[in-house]
């Protein structure tokens, strides 16, 4: 071998964005393999709960979708940590390019929560200590997509959205905490899965469809990195060759 | 000893210059000369270590420049004045030089203030003052400037005949005190002492 | 290091008292805020007497909002914050000065006018004693958490707003625990453990946020 494998070699855009355009169609296959057979389970197989109905049967969307709120909010402040620190480009971007997806994860356990909600409560929202710090999750990736979007230089943008994320990281713990503190002192209303009854079945179904959100997210992220590739090296060589050839693969 | 080593800059989508380097000791004077947004001020930002180059390395008596040693030697004039306007000419520069943990006592303010012509308007606040003024105010800060490296972002700019002169003194007496000084420029001024070096970017 | 927090305290409150139409001004949105709220919601005692540390509380963190985008552009726009940056100690010194006279000239007059406001909303003596006990110790954790908000947006468009979006889901935490400890002292629980960890707070960010915010301000200062 001539070329020892350097890891360093897939943190520049130009050897990256062929790479992601590689990845792509396959974690898109993966996510909708799994996203139907958790369906399937979810949807199908799973028994109809004797106390909640067929309703419950959004938490196939609802406890996915906040598991990866939080987990795609971990990854960004993990590459925001790595591009601090190495001042590598393709981590701001990554960074950059996976806050929307994690924004939308947390509008939707928002969204689901309130359908959810609804029928079993009466109230579209309540005060529930793990529903308030997703929507303080919610403000924290709208703060940070409102920060990097302000900024016009992409060096820039990149590090001052990266210490942001360091900050809302260190902050998330504490904030988690003082809303459930809050919660337990005003004897809130608290939104309790019935985990006795909680059927194998069930578990499976949400572990599926977690694994749907995650492949979707990273397809979705490998797309959007993509673009801001193009975008920041438009004037770059390789972009130009690319462009000229018609067909940005 | 100040060394500069291919340093490169990168602004925006544009590389402003590449492989730049310089040595520059004591008692010599860098001028550094180019069209407006050739990089004179993003080189000179380099070297106050405000904006870490793209490539290349600085450094400063053959060490790095990311140090409070570095800067207990560095004296920067931007073309900001670095002036406070509700405060008095007297405040701004014994608070300057207390921030920058220079010893500065009222006399020794009193004494600069009165070179650059601001006798009688020390305890007048800045936002009193004409631009002319106040940028006498931000160079009275040289006068009893000990430090060795003077980094000048255009200290002649709207500066009288009688001032530019002056200046012209200050900055050779601390280039005979085997000081070293790197500044842009627009217009030639005959520096009287010391070795001058001109730096051209393109 | 305390020469230099001290020598940038001292000007900062010198600036702050030649213009002191900025402290004024903060203040009064604070008590305008707070009086509003009775017109709004009606005047029923025990209504009032429930609302007031959460008004008081969110009233105090508009305020601070409301001085937090001055704290580093004026030394941004004259040159000033370069020089600071080039100063020969760390950033982080510089920036703990200015963020405890920031607290100085925007936290500590909202506590000493809290009871007065406390009284509007039919406060029991504890309550007003807790309320300024708590926006006394809560403060200091605003200007410091606010001070990176400040640091990242400086320079930037609609930078007023864009600190807000950052800063407020941070303060949370002190939101709560500063209500709560009036809450706690009003209903009898005793307000001391709310109050200890809005000290905590208080502590936490002011050894970290200075660091975190003179990092930003390299950032921004590039």
């Amino acid at each position: 071998m001539k070329d020892r494998f350097n890891l360093y070699r897939f943190a520049s855009p130009a050897v990256f964005y062929p790479l992601a355009g590689a990845m792509t169609p396959y974690f898109v296959a993966v996510s909708i393999v799994f996203g139907i057979a958790g369906l399937w389970l979810g949807m199908l197989v799973a028994p109809t709960d004797f106390q909640q109905g067929e309703g419950y049967r959004i938490i196939f969307i609802h406890v996915p979708a906040s598991w990866m709120s939080m987990f795609i909010y971990l990854v960004m402040a993990f590459w925001a940590a790595i591009g601090l620190a190495f001042n590598t480009r393709l981590s701001g971007m990554m960074a950059q390019a996976l806050a929307p997806t994690g924004a939308l994860m947390a509008f939707l356990s928002l969204l689901t929560g309130a359908l959810w909600g609804k029928p079993m409560w009466g109230a579209w929202w309540v005060w529930d200590a793990r529903l308030t710090s997703e929507l303080i999750l919610l403000f924290l990736y709208i703060g940070y997509m409102a920060l990097t979007a302000a900024i016009d230089d992409p060096r820039r943008s990149d590090k001052a959205g990266g210490l942001l994320l360091l900050v809302g990281v260190v902050n998330i713990p504490i904030i988690y905490f003082s809303v459930k503190w809050w919660n337990t002192l005003h004897q809130g209303s608290s939104i309790n899965l019935a985990k006795s009854s909680m059927a194998t079945t069930m578990l499976w179904g949400m572990l599926l469809m977690a694994m749907c959100f995650w492949m979707y997210s990273i397809a979705i992220a490998l797309m959007r990195v993509r673009t801001i590739i193009l975008e920041r090296e438009r004037h770059s060589d390789w972009v130009k060759t690319l462009l000229l050839a018609g067909d940005p693969k | 000893m100040l060394e500069a080593d291919n340093l490169e800059c990168v602004r925006g989508d544009r590389r402003l210059f590449a492989g730049l380097g310089f040595r520059l000791g004591a008692g010599e004077l860098l001028y550094l000369q180019g069209k407006n947004g050739s990089g004179k001020t993003s080189l000179l930002r380099m070297l106050i270590g405000l904006l870490p180059p793209e490539a290349g390395e600085i450094r400063w008596k053959g060490a790095t420049i990311k140090s409070d040693e570095f800067r207990a030697d560095l004296c920067y004039l931007g073309h900001l004045n670095a002036i406070k306007e509700e405060l008095t000419p007297l405040e701004n520069l014994l608070a300057a030089a207390h921030l920058a943990d220079e010893v500065l006592s009222e006399d020794e303010a009193m004494d600069a203030l009165e070179q650059v012509g601001l006798a009688g308007r020390e305890d007048l606040a800045c936002k009193y003052l004409s631009q002319g003024q106040k940028r006498r105010v931000a160079l009275a800060r040289l006068v009893k400037e000990k430090r060795p490296l003077w980094i000048l972002d255009e200290p002649f700019v709207a500066l009288d005949v009688a001032a530019v002169n002056w200046l012209s003194g200050i900055i050779s007496g601390h280039l005979q005190r085997g000081g070293l000084a790197v500044m842009t420029t627009h217009q030639l001024v005959d520096i009287p002492a010391g070795t001058v070096r001109e730096l051209r970017l393109s | 290091m305390l020469k230099i927090i001290t020598a940038v305290i001292s000007r900062d409150l010198k600036l702050a008292m030649r213009r002191q139409a900025d402290i004024v001004s903060a203040l009064f949105f604070f008590i305008i805020v707070v009086s509003l709220f009775p017109l709004g919601i009606g005047p029923e005692p025990d209504l009032l007497r429930k609302l007031a540390p959460g008004v008081l509380w969110v009233a105090a963190l508009l305020a601070t909002m409301l001085s937090l985008p001055r704290l580093f552009a004026d030394d941004h726009r004259d040159g000033t914050l370069e020089q600071l940056a080039l100063a020969p100690h760390p950033l982080g010194l510089v920036v703990t000065g200015k963020v405890i006279a920031h607290w100085l000239v925007s936290g500590l007059p909202l506590a000493l006018i809290a009871p007065i406001l406390g009284i509007q909303f039919d406060l029991s003596t504890e309550g007003l004693v807790a309320i300024t006990l708590a926006i006394l110790i809560g403060t200091p954790a605003l200007s410091g958490i606010g001070a990176i908000g400040a640091a990242l947006t400086l320079g930037l468009r609609g930078g007023g707003v864009l600190i807000s979006l950052l800063v407020l889901p941070l303060y949370i935490p002190v939101l709560i625990f500063g209500a709560g400890a009036v809450d706690a002292t009003v209903t009898g629980l005793g307000g001391e453990g709310h109050l200890s960890l809005l000290a905590a707070l208080t502590f936490a960010s002011l050894g970290f946020a200075p660091w975190a915010a003179a990092a930003a301000l390299k950032i921004a200062l590039e």
